[in-house]
């Protein structure tokens, strides 16, 4: 089962890096016997670390208040089921000089005992069907916002009015990676706080109307959740969902979120950021937004010298390629191919643009997720980093192929 | 006699024991031969499935990534799911069933004999082809035992055929069981046993079977449509070629919600034969706990979409789920309630199966209750997918059916084997487990709400502390079973020898009833009317 742990090309025995790991386990087990829940006020939400999350929408309320009922009225059985049976264990036992009764069947026991739990479950299930009708109701928003999942990253785009055509996607930052990186390479686990949980571009919605959440995937299954807006959906390609949620005024600021269906690899990697404003500052954003996409057209008219496009690649594959042909650019063995010495990357200029633009079987399409700059950068990395082709490919090429 | 004792197994062979030799194993008929086969199988499973488990807490030690990358972590949990579902728990039931069911409605062997050792030997290749996904380009499949599509489809790699077929295996086998377990309790009950005289554990199991012939062809079906859409182009599950996605988790689920009960069911029958002989009582009622039982496998057929509230279904649909889930809680608490009132009054003592059953009780209803809550929706929008729900499946699955299954081992060891295992060792192998396997996943339950998806190889680090501890728990939970396996090897080298036929003093079952160690034909001549009234005294005495 050996041949798919990690090797890291590193000269160190197996043994050697296995002790390295293990002790870097063993700081984290004795981080965690000296410094129990230290983290309170950042991380993934506002949750005390081991009860659910508040959140701060009326939605999360009411479903935090049922999630409290349901735990007391469990506790309250709990007592009374276990109560009996340890005083039974304690008292009727054959050392205690217990002798056995031989009493069975009752029916008046038994009817009670049937009909106690049922009125129970009456009483929880009539709060549960309120909330999940209100939840249901998915009519009347303010804003919609389309949520795309993708491995392993999601996309947003906005719908109405002025912020009409925003859209962008949101990665794992950088910052997150590289520890990510350095616990492979070393053993050392990640001490960033923010570690997994955030993101290069966060969704921003404005605080104080309904917003609607479109969700849908385009590969494979995701769940897009905020547990601070009692919002989880799956988003499954072909098929849109509906959810929504409305963020009181006042309650600015960041909620975390991930992705919480099995996608594959990375599914540990793409989580969800939302930054709630408030509508003045949303109405700037949305302006400053719009702005900044005029300025990244102009930059893929102008010809690139070779090593900004190499820079630029580099980064562009870090971010967007790297999840599965790895930073190695070998990919792996039976999933994702090799992008050194692959006919496809050194071959035609223009058939491997189109594969980037288009995608091809598992691989997604890039058309919408990179600029004409950002693609020509990235072909140029796979072509000249990875590979020794010896050409150059201009954004404006790219933007011919288009 | 005294020539019968001294050669366990070997005591009727001057007519038609046991074959010499390997070819015993092979070749042979004989439901106890099958039983001790399907149990150390499921042994061997439970130890392949849990080393997977270890190295999946090996890598949640820490955040970060120290020891496998993400692709085989899924991989991992996959083939954990899926080694601990049909190679261990579902074949040690049958292993039970095999050696239990014919002594206990008086029979002399289960009723189709040869499709016995068929059932049985189909199941080493398919594990065999299962674990062999490994070693596959790709690495195996990493899309969870419940392989949901498209993951499972377009995105796995090869060995997911592997997978498929494997899976079409285990199902030939669990069909082929269920229908000898149905034959030999509707056909081979001793004259004058009436259904509702027979033991629970025997109830319980016939209610399974007839689960298992239900259910086993539908998964057949799910994983059919997978291999032509993985393969010949069909577009059953992509929604690209007209398919749905959420389809494959509808027929999933419908097979996976019984499977779930195929599970427990029999852990149930168990408990309900150990608790009435511990406690010296008989169990308080009968009658209802068969109605318990059966109305649980019919519900299990109408709830199967709770897995799945957010894939977005009409809100009826959701309602009704929702309805008929919180349901269960009463024929499941009927049973609760029914144990408890077997052990009031009684006079108890406190041997190992006794004390792997009390915690089964007590530690099952622990997960009954987060089943009760998970299946309240709008809670389960954030339950659903976390650790919360990964908790809530162990203590149902580790601390109910595996529990149940341990109990049902130390209990009749004796009459299997003619020897006693070591109560004390027993007793420190208990006390070891129950605390360990609450260290590992009650933990759980805090990191689930606290926002920790399942099937993370990597997690951000507020959720460092409970992992530590459930990983630590892990490590201790793991090492229990070289306990165990050294108590039963001991315990069958060189157990006290057991002479007497009931050696646990008011056990009444008809198994109790014939020598010890069992005859290798269990029943030659049919119990007397006599004896069979005796055994289900519990239920007609008044
Ligand atoms: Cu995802």
């Amino acid at each position: 089962m050996g041949i798919q742990m990690k090797n890291t090309k590193k000269t160190l025995s197996s043994v050697n890096i296995f002790a390295k790991r293990f002790v870097s386990s063993i700081i984290a087990i004795s981080s965690f016997l000296f410094a129990f829940n230290a983290y309170a006020n950042f991380g993934l939400n506002t949750s005390n670390g081991y009860n659910m999350p508040r959140g701060v929408t009326e939605m999360s309320h009411q479903i935090y208040d049922l999630h409290m009922i349901i735990f007391y009225v469990c506790v309250a059985i709990g007592i009374g089921v276990f109560g009996v049976m340890g005083y039974s264990m304690y008292k009727h036992r054959k050392s205690k000089g217990s002798k056995a009764a031989n009493f069975h069947e009752n029916i008046k026991v038994e009817i009670i005992w049937t009909i106690i739990p049922l009125i129970i479950l009456i009483i929880i299930a009539i709060p549960a069907t309120k909330v999940l009708i209100e939840r249901e109701d998915v009519s009347k928003a303010d804003i919609n916002i389309k949520v795309t999942g993708s491995q392993w990253k999601w996309r947003y785009e906005y719908m109405d009015s002025d912020a009409k055509g925003i859209s962008f996607f949101s990665n794992l930052d950088k910052r997150s990676r590289e520890q990510l990186q350095t616990s492979i390479d070393t053993g050392v686990s990640p001490s960033y706080e923010n570690y997994l949980v955030n993101v290069d571009n966060r969704l921003i919605v404005p605080t104080g109307v309904k917003i609607r959440f479109l969700i849908t995937a385009s590969d494979v299954i995701h769940s897009w959740w905020v547990p601070d807006f009692g919002v989880k959906q799956d988003a499954i390609p072909g098929f849109v969902n509906a959810t929504w949620a409305i963020i009181p005024p006042g309650k600015e600021g960041v909620y975390r979120g991930e992705c919480a269906e099995l996608c594959g690899k990375d599914h540990a990697y793409m989580p969800v950021v939302v930054e709630a404003v408030s509508q003045e500052e949303f109405t700037r954003w949305v302006g400053e937004f719009h702005n900044a996409k005029k300025d990244a057209q102009k930059n893929a008219n102008k010809e690139w010298t070779e090593k900004d496009l190499m820079t630029a690649g580099e980064q562009a594959y870090g971010s967007y390629c790297a999840a599965c042909h790895q930073a190695t650019g070998k990919g792996i063995e039976g999933i994702f191919p090799s992008v050194v010495d692959s006919a496809m990357v050194i071959g035609d200029k223009k058939e491997l643009a189109m594969q980037i633009l288009n995608g091809k079987g598992a691989m997604s399409a890039f058309r919408d997720q990179l600029d004409d700059a950002q693609i020509a950068a990235v072909m140029q990395f796979l072509r000249n980093g990875f590979n020794k082709v010896g050409d150059i490919t201009q954004p404006s090429e790219v933007k011919a192929w288009r | 006699m005294s020539t019968a004792t001294a050669t366990t197994h070997n005591d009727d062979a001057h007519h038609h024991g046991p074959e010499k030799g390997l070819m015993r194993w092979v070749r042979t008929t004989n439901h106890k031969d099958i039983g001790t086969l399907y149990l150390w199988f499921s042994f061997i499973m439970l130890l392949t499935g849990g080393a997977m488990a270890m190295m999946i807490r090996l890598e949640l030690l820490a955040p970060g990534l120290q020891y496998v990358d993400p692709q085989f972590f899924n991989s991992l949990t996959t083939m954990h799911g899926l080694i601990m579902v049909f190679g261990a728990i579902m074949p040690a039931f049958v292993g039970l069933a095999n050696w239990q069911v014919p002594m206990m409605i008086g029979a002399p062997d289960m009723a189709l004999p040869r499709m016995n050792n068929w059932s049985f030997w189909i199941l080493p290749f398919a594990a065999t082809l299962l674990i062999s996904s490994f070693f596959v380009e790709g690495g195996a499949p990493g899309s969870g035992w419940t392989m949901y599509a498209p993951l499972s489809t377009t995105y796995a790699p090869k060995s997911m055929d592997f997978v498929i077929f494997a899976i079409h295996l285990l199902g030939f086998s669990s069909i082929m069981g269920a229908i000898n377990i149905i034959a030999t309790i509707t056909n081979m009950r001793a004259p004058g046993m009436r259904l509702m005289d027979m033991p629970l554990f025997v109830w319980t199991w016939l209610i399974t079977a007839f689960l298992l012939i239900a259910v086993m062809p539908v998964l057949a079906g799910a994983v059919t449509m997978m291999l032509t859409d993985r393969n010949f182009g069909t577009s059953f599950f992509s929604a690209a070629g007209g398919g749905d996605p959420v389809m494959f988790q509808h027929i999933f689920w419908f097979f996976g919600h019984p499977e779930v009960y195929i599970m427990i069911l029999p852990a149930f029958g168990i408990a309900s034969q150990i608790i009435p002989t511990f406690a010296r009582k008989p169990l308080f009622g009968y009658a209802s706990m068969v109605y318990a039982t059966a109305s649980i496998a019919i519900l299990s057929f109408v709830v199967w979409a709770h897995h799945m509230f957010l894939v977005g279904m009409p809100i009826e649909g959701q309602l009704y789920f929702m309805y008929a889930t919180i349901l269960i809680s009463v024929p499941t608490g009927i049973k609760v309630f029914n144990w408890i009132a077997t052990m009031w009054r009684g006079s108890m003592t406190f041997e190992a199966p006794m004390l792997w059953a009390l915690s089964f009780v007590i530690l099952f209803t622990v997960g009954g209750f987060t089943g009760l809550m998970l299946g309240v929706v709008p809670a389960d929008i954030q339950y659903h997918d976390t650790y919360f729900v990964v908790a809530h499946f162990h203590y149902v699955l580790v601390t109910g059916a595996l529990w149940a299954i341990i109990a049902g081992v130390y209990y009749w060891f004796p009459k299997w084997t003619g020897r006693m295992y070591d109560e004390k060792l027993a007793k420190i192998h208990f006390w070891w487990a129950v605390i360990s396997v609450n260290v590992l996943f009650f933990p759980q339950h805090f990191l689930g709400l606290a926002g920790m998806p399942r099937r993370y190889a990597d997690y951000s680090i507020q959720f460092t502390d409970f992992n530590v501890l459930s990983s630590i728990g892990g490590f201790a939970f793991g090492a229990s079973f070289i306990l165990y396996a050294y108590i039963l090897i001991k315990g069958i080298v060189a157990g006290k020898k057991v002479e007497e036929n009931a050696p646990w003093e008011s056990a009444t079952t008809l198994e109790w009833v014939i020598p010890t160690p069992a005859p290798y034909h269990s029943f030659e001549t049919p119990p007397t009317q006599e004896q069979i009234d005796r055994a289900s005294q519990h239920i007609h005495t008044h």
